[in-house]
């Protein structure tokens, strides 16, 4: 028999195998997932979780799907919580620190807590990536932002009401459009393909008969 | 964290790293690797497959778990629904809220059509969102789109369609523009150029990526595109049949709200299924690196309404799942640590296997190495064998690892292993769907004018085994293609009346062919609750 652990969903209690993530041994307890389950492998933020140890008054986050279950763990899985998204058009905005008092003015209102980094499941430094977004600083703001998963832990734990995910992705849509420089290699093969370049080549690599293609693909030489 | 035993191996994967650095590994010959596929590769295990009994693709193979799908009932047999009471009425549905689903909404909607998104989960659960290593484009001077057909056509085993593959390559460019344009933050050098690396099988560095979150970097924007555009979204909802009119033409579909049960009509006059694949069948019990809702919904809903399937047979197993610690089992370690240098190694520390051969042959070589050549490691679900990361750090300096493949270094280190210092253990796991609905060089399906797929749920862009970095690429190329086509066509369809009669008539070949069965489906989601009695 496997080692057993405690655990409450939601106040209850369940007893489960020690080796299990809290989203397995929910399934395990019996739960059936339809809300709080994305990708099941820590890319899309749906099960964000908060939960508290027995004894120990400090509240915790987690994403279900990669974290262990504990010994006396109080969880309660947050499958919706309200961020606000605003909407623009990304072809009209510019990236100005205007744009963010203007789609996100609630980013001013920031106490310096640190209670959203403190929550980050991905255990990025939230507040400073806000910081750099109230300065306009996009560039730093994307980089500090790039991993996230959009659970939304931070923005449960925020007095202010900042929906911090949402900042990080104007951020990221602004640096990648706007401010990361123009890769003209891309640029010159969009307009080579468009002007029919490679047209009649195509075609003759797909008329080539198998054995033909055999001889072309086992040949070719590979970049080093 | 390691087991005694792993400790032991680690240390003979140390002792032989310094003379691996800088080897040449050599790459397999095509004979090798074709006697090397039949004998280890899972899609060569018969019993894993079965044959298909009713509907277009009947007396061809397909895997078992698919199989009773495709002989199940539909759920809605005996339901009394009421087409006269539309609930959603557009010109396009979108059937899954994907790269595919997205792309295709977005492209729709900027031609003027009235088009809407359901999805079984929320916008962006997708495997899409998974994707971690990166997007293929030949757009190096160095690169052409002929040497990316050349390229994928061989890696494919030359069965891709010509004219789904000349697609993806040449379009490929123009989807890469596209995404920077819509805020996509590729990994660029400071002079703009694409930061790019190999895959396997690849014979031009042209892997795009940012970091290895690619995917999600790719899907997030999709994404807030289409809340920006202000595009309904329907989600926890899931399609569960087809609507055809009386002119055989698709007319829409059954939607099931997956939490209150009730059924909801939705009528358009093209339909885009893009449903995603089918890892949470758990073909021949491997696990997968795919998300929640990946169960093939759309091959069962589109082949009841007679649509036919291509290359149901061949499936990608990623060579490199995890195969330790348990918690992550099965979850994807991105190709990408293998194009920074990192090298498959067994038990023994011998590197068995040139890093960069394609997907289908690192599979069958490590499932090859754990089986008769016993060389494997043993883990408490398996085995596996070792992926040399510290390779990685010493190859491409210090930092690299955290730098280039932060989302895996964040992940082993949730269970105290640091990669960057020690090997992981690798395991293959289900990745992806090679085959799905048959589709024509415009994205239409053949046998019904206004129905059309996009990415994985369509069979034959790639043939009988993808590339890294090609599946990205099909969902944008393919995605937005059908967005455009779709919200065309739409303009040209007069729906007929409203029929689900096409269910009946699939009840009656399932009873005909002796097949009585109490399962329903499209399956929706797995099944992974456990119940004490």
């Amino acid at each position: 028999m496997a080692d057993m652990v405690n655990v409450f969903f939601f106040g209850k209690k369940y007893s489960v195998p020690a080796d299990m993530t809290v989203m397995t041994a929910m399934e395990y307890a019996g739960y059936t997932l339809k809300r709080g389950c994305g990708c099941r492998h820590g890319f899309c933020g749906a099960c964000a979780t908060i939960y508290r140890i027995k004894g120990d008054n400090e509240l915790k986050t987690c994403l279900a799907c990669q974290k262990q279950v504990e010994d006396g763990m109080y969880v309660a899985s947050i499958p919706f919580f309200p961020t606000d998204k605003r909407a623009y058009d990304i072809n009209q905005i510019k990236p100005t620190q205007q744009i963010m008092m203007e789609l996100y003015p609630e980013i001013y209102s920031c106490i310096g807590c640190n209670a959203c980094t403190n929550a980050c499941t991905q255990k990025l430094d939230v507040m400073h990536y806000i910081a750099y977004a109230q300065r306009g600083e996009f560039e730093k703001c994307a980089e500090e932002s790039f991993d996230c998963v959009g659970c939304g832990c931070c923005s449960v734990r925020c007095p202010a009401g900042i929906s911090h995910p949402m900042v990080g992705v104007l951020a990221r849509r602004l640096t990648g459009k706007y401010l990361a420089p123009e890769t003209l290699h891309l640029k010159d093969r969009v307009e080579q393909v468009n002007s029919g370049a490679f047209d009649e080549l195509i075609e003759q690599v797909m008329q080539k008969p198998i054995t033909e293609m055999k001889e072309l693909y086992n040949n070719r030489d590979i970049e080093k | 964290m390691f087991t005694q035993t792993m400790l032991e191996s680690i240390k003979k994967v140390e002792s032989t790293r310094s003379a691996r650095i800088g080897a040449v590994l050599e790459r397999m010959s095509a004979k090798e690797k074709e006697e090397l596929l039949k004998a280890y590769h899972p899609d060569h295990r018969e019993d894993g497959f079965d044959t298909i009994k009713i509907g277009p693709n009947a007396g061809q193979k397909a895997p078992c778990e698919l199989v009773k799908l495709l002989h199940s009932n539909s759920r809605i047999l005996n339901e009394n629904i009421d087409l006269s009471k539309i609930d959603y009425d557009v010109d396009v549905l979108v059937i899954g809220g994907g790269g595919a689903g997205a792309s295709a909404a977005i492209e729709a909607h900027n031609a003027g059509a009235d088009v809407m998104i359901v999805t079984k989960l929320r916008i962006g659960d997708a495997n899409t969102m998974m994707a971690e290593g990166g997007i293929q484009a030949a757009d190096k001077p160095n690169d052409s789109p002929v040497q990316h057909y050349i390229d994928a056509f061989g890696g494919g085993h030359f069965a891709a369609r010509p004219e789904l593959l000349r697609r993806l390559v040449m379009e490929a460019p123009d989807a890469i523009a596209w995404l920077n344009s819509l805020g996509v933050m590729f990994d660029k050098d400071e002079n703009g150029d694409m930061v790019t690396t190999h895959g396997g099988g690849t014979s031009r560095k042209r892997m795009h990526a940012c970091k290895d979150y690619s995917g999600a970097e790719i899907m997030r924007n999709l994404r807030d595109e289409v809340l920006n555009r202000k595009i309904p979204v329907v989600d926890f909802t899931s399609a569960v049949e087809l609507i055809m009119d009386d002119k055989g033409q698709a007319a829409g579909a059954v939607l099931l709200n997956m939490e209150t049960g009730d059924y909801l009509v939705a009528r358009a006059k093209t339909v885009i299924i893009a449903t995603g694949g089918a890892g949470r069948l758990h073909y021949q019990n491997f696990p997968t690196s795919n998300h929640y809702g990946a169960t093939a919904d759309g091959l069962v809903l589109g082949y009841r309404a007679g649509a036919p399937l291509l290359y149901q047979d061949t499936i990608q197993y990623h060579p490199t799942g995890v195969a330790y610690p348990s918690q992550l089992f099965g979850a994807l370690v991105t190709e990408k640590v293998r194009s920074l240098g990192a090298m498959l190694v067994n038990v023994n520390g011998q590197a068995f296997m040139h890093p960069l051969e394609t997907r289908d042959v690192a599979a069958a070589a490590i499932i090859r190495e754990c089986s008769d050549r016993k060389l494997g490691v043993n883990t408490p679900l398996g085995s596996g064998v070792w992926l040399d990361t510290p390779m990685i750090e010493i190859i491409g300096g210090e930092g690299t690892i955290e730098k280039r493949i932060p989302a895996m270094l964040r992940m082993y280190m949730n269970y105290g292993i640091d990669m960057r210092k020690v090997p992981i253990l690798v395991y293959p796991t289900l990745h992806y769907q090679n085959g799905g609905l048959e589709i024509n060089g415009e994205g239409f399906t053949n046998t019904i004018p206004n129905l059309l797929v996009a990415g994985e749920a369509v069979g034959g862009i790639h043939g009988r085994n993808r590339l890294m970095g090609n599946s990205l690429l099909d969902i944008i190329v393919f995605g937005r293609n059908a967005g455009k086509k779709a919200s065309a066509k739409a303009k040209e369809i007069t729906l007929g009346k409203l029929s689900l009669s096409h269910l009946e008539k699939y009840a009656k070949e399932l009873e005909e062919a002796g097949i009585a069965t109490d399962c329903v489906s499209p399956m929706l989601l797995p099944d992974y609750t456990r119940h004490e009695r």
